[in-house]
């Protein structure tokens, strides 16, 4: 008698799980294709009339539009940051590494909320800058770049420091070595990490309701939008590209980690 | 007497030190143009810190490098005229083993044609030839290890630096790397300075080893001298299977020294080197291979140890028969040659033996 196959067992809980997790977001997928004002059950019929309604409000094309600069901006900036101290932590000798090193990964622990308003309190009281994209891009480069940071500490520790030295013995100073051997190996951990911090960015309500000015990012422009029923629908229909969008987004980054481990060994071994 | 412009590399009074720890004690040493020098000692002496600090990645706690007459403080490794191999090879993932090759010649500004040229050169003295366009993940450890080779030799430096590279191959391919890895030397004629835990290895590549202890070299020699007459006792357990016999000295006559040694009477040995006085506290030291065993009481000797046979070790060309003689905590090692083809595994184990060596087949050390 041929045993009860376990593997039916996973496929199911596998098909659960997943269901579970994105069924809020499927439920908002099919009612931006939704003819009816109102998000509720039975479904009317199919439109892309919201589709269609999003392109043209200005204000909501606009607050993407802050979203992605932001975005883009503390990408790169974070990525920086944390290369530059991953690096240093993974690479060199010096007393203070464990204190640096955690207190560089406590905005993780830290309450958005809390850190929101620290964060208005020395923009505007301390510092006394006007409240604007650069505040909340300042804001969201203090949370993605944690993020940044595990990831590329975890990307340099894994590969062999000789590598470096062998490129120094062989003739090349700090900058072409890290040109010639880091970047590119680092680089999966890079492109992680850009995409990574983006996201969180992107993503991010608390800190960017506290810290905005006149203009807002998308998050916080939806949330101020769901009082007026009519304004919903279009809403659904971006919140619908962005996700599809999102999935695009990550599986790309997981192609880029999976290439680096396996295509070309992250180790000299 | 060497000249001193003949030495490449000349050491004075380096130390490094890691906190508390010494790990190079205030060494200095020359290393000969165009030999093939070894560093060998047991881990943690120091030997890797030494030739890190040769390459340039390690700075000198005190002291002062010079490679071929320059001084190198303040020379990163990069502006050294020295290349290393290192111990995992370091071979970059990312590049094929033809930009592995050529990855120092970059600032050398060859043309393309010189570069493929100079490449194909390199992999044919490695015996690698058409893997140039291979990824380092296709090779196996030897072939990666022939790659950092040529990687470094091509960069034509005056000092090639070896860090135990042959540690992670297997026996026989190390044996036939061994034997490569001389012969390339041979025909480079530039300086090796190899670095290793394995004795074996060291004498049989070297022209000179120096065998390290806790930072410091306690002998420096070739590979004969450095069995035959070892200077002190860490370097005659290190390097082979010693025998110690403790006495104090009762006179030296003729070039030989005579050695009460108590309960096993007197004993002679060579004294290799000179600071030896009456009654010092000495030891005898003799090779397992140069003591005889006789199975009858021998007539006239010199040193005569009765014992008994403990246990046997087969070795199939030779066995070691390891004597208990009464009045030594620990048995005599005696490697016998099985010059008689026999079948017969008769037990010699507790049967009375005596052990004969002779006048001048023991060295004398200070104690």
């Amino acid at each position: 008698m041929k045993p009860r196959s376990p593997v039916s067992l996973l496929l199911i809980y596998a098909c659960v799980f997943v269901f579970v997790i994105y069924a809020p977001s499927l439920l908002m997928v099919i009612f931006s294709f939704n003819d009816n004002i109102y998000t509720t059950f039975p479904l009317k019929g199919f439109t892309l009339n919201w589709y269609w309604q999003m392109v043209n409000q200005g204000q909501l094309l606009e607050s993407l539009g802050h979203s992605l600069k932001v975005g883009v901006v503390v990408a790169i900036l974070s990525t920086v940051i944390a290369l530059v101290a991953a690096m240093a932590l993974t690479r060199y000798r010096f007393s203070g590494k464990g204190p640096i090193t955690v207190t560089s990964l406590i905005p993780l622990v830290v309450p958005y909320i809390t850190l929101g308003l620290g964060l208005l309190i020395l923009v505007r009281q301390v510092l006394d800058w006007k409240l604007s994209l650069f505040s909340i891009g300042a804001g969201h480069v203090l949370i993605a770049t944690p993020f940044s940071m595990l990831v590329l500490m975890s990307r340099l520790e894994g590969f062999d420091k000789n590598l470096e030295e062998a490129s120094r013995d062989l003739g090349e100073n700090g900058w072409h070595t890290f040109w010639r051997v880091t970047l590119p190996l680092a680089w999966p951990g890079i492109v992680a990490s850009l995409m990574l911090a983006f996201i969180t960015s992107f993503d991010e309500y608390l800190i960017s309701a506290f810290l905005s000015g006149n203009d807002t990012t998308l998050p916080v422009y939806i949330y101020s939008q769901l009082r007026f029923p009519q304004r919903l629908p279009a809403t659904l229909a971006l919140g619908s590209a962005i996700l599809i969008f999102s999935f695009a987004f990550v599986l790309t980054a997981q192609m880029f980690l999976r290439r680096g481990v396996q295509g070309g060994k992250a180790s000299a071994l | 007497m060497t000249a001193a412009s003949d030495a490449i590399i000349s050491l004075k009074n380096v130390s490094k030190h890691f906190g508390p720890v010494k790990a190079v004690d205030d060494v200095s040493f020359d290393i000969m143009r165009g030999e093939f020098f070894s560093m060998l000692g047991p881990s943690g002496c120091g030997k890797t810190t030494l030739l890190r600090m040769l390459a340039g990645f390690e700075v000198p706690t005190t002291g002062e490098i010079f490679i071929d007459g320059q001084p190198m403080a303040n020379v990163p490794p990069n502006e050294r005229p020295t290349n290393m191999v290192f111990q995992n090879y370091a071979i970059f993932p990312h590049l094929t083993v033809r930009e592995n090759i050529a990855y120092g010649l970059r600032k050398a500004g060859l043309s393309k044609d010189q570069l493929r040229k100079v490449v194909e050169e390199a992999l044919g003295m490695i015996k690698l030839p058409g893997y140039g366009d291979r990824m380092p993940h296709q090779l196996s450890g030897g072939q990666r290890q022939r790659v950092a080779l040529a990687r470094a030799l091509v960069c034509r430096p005056k000092v090639l630096l070896l860090d135990e590279p042959l540690g992670a191959l297997d026996k026989k391919l190390r044996e036939e790397m061994q034997i490569e890895l001389r012969a390339l030397q041979r025909s480079v004629g530039i300086t090796f300075i190899f670095v290793t835990h394995d004795q074996e290895e060291a004498l049989t590549l070297s022209d000179r080893i120096a065998v390290m202890f806790r930072g410091q070299p306690l002998q420096i020699d070739n590979a004969t001298r450095l069995y035959e007459s070892p200077n002190c006792r860490e370097v005659a357990e290190f390097i082979g299977s010693m025998n110690f016999f403790d006495g104090s000295l009762k006179q030296l006559q003729n070039g030989h020294a005579l050695v009460d040694a108590g309960r096993l009477g007197e004993l002679t040995a060579i004294p290799g080197q000179s600071g030896f006085s009456a009654n010092m506290p000495v030891t005898v030291a003799v090779r397992p291979e140069k003591v005889q065993i006789q199975w009858t009481r021998p007539h006239q000797a010199d040193n005569i140890l009765e014992g008994t046979v403990g246990p046997e070790a087969y070795f199939g060309d030779r066995s070691h028969y390891y004597v208990e003689v009464p009045g030594m905590d620990r048995p005599v090692a005696v490697a016998y040659q099985n010059h008689v083809r026999s079948l017969d595994n008769a037990e010699s184990r507790g049967r009375q033996v005596w052990l004969t060596w002779q006048k001048d087949a023991a060295v004398l050390l200070p104690r």
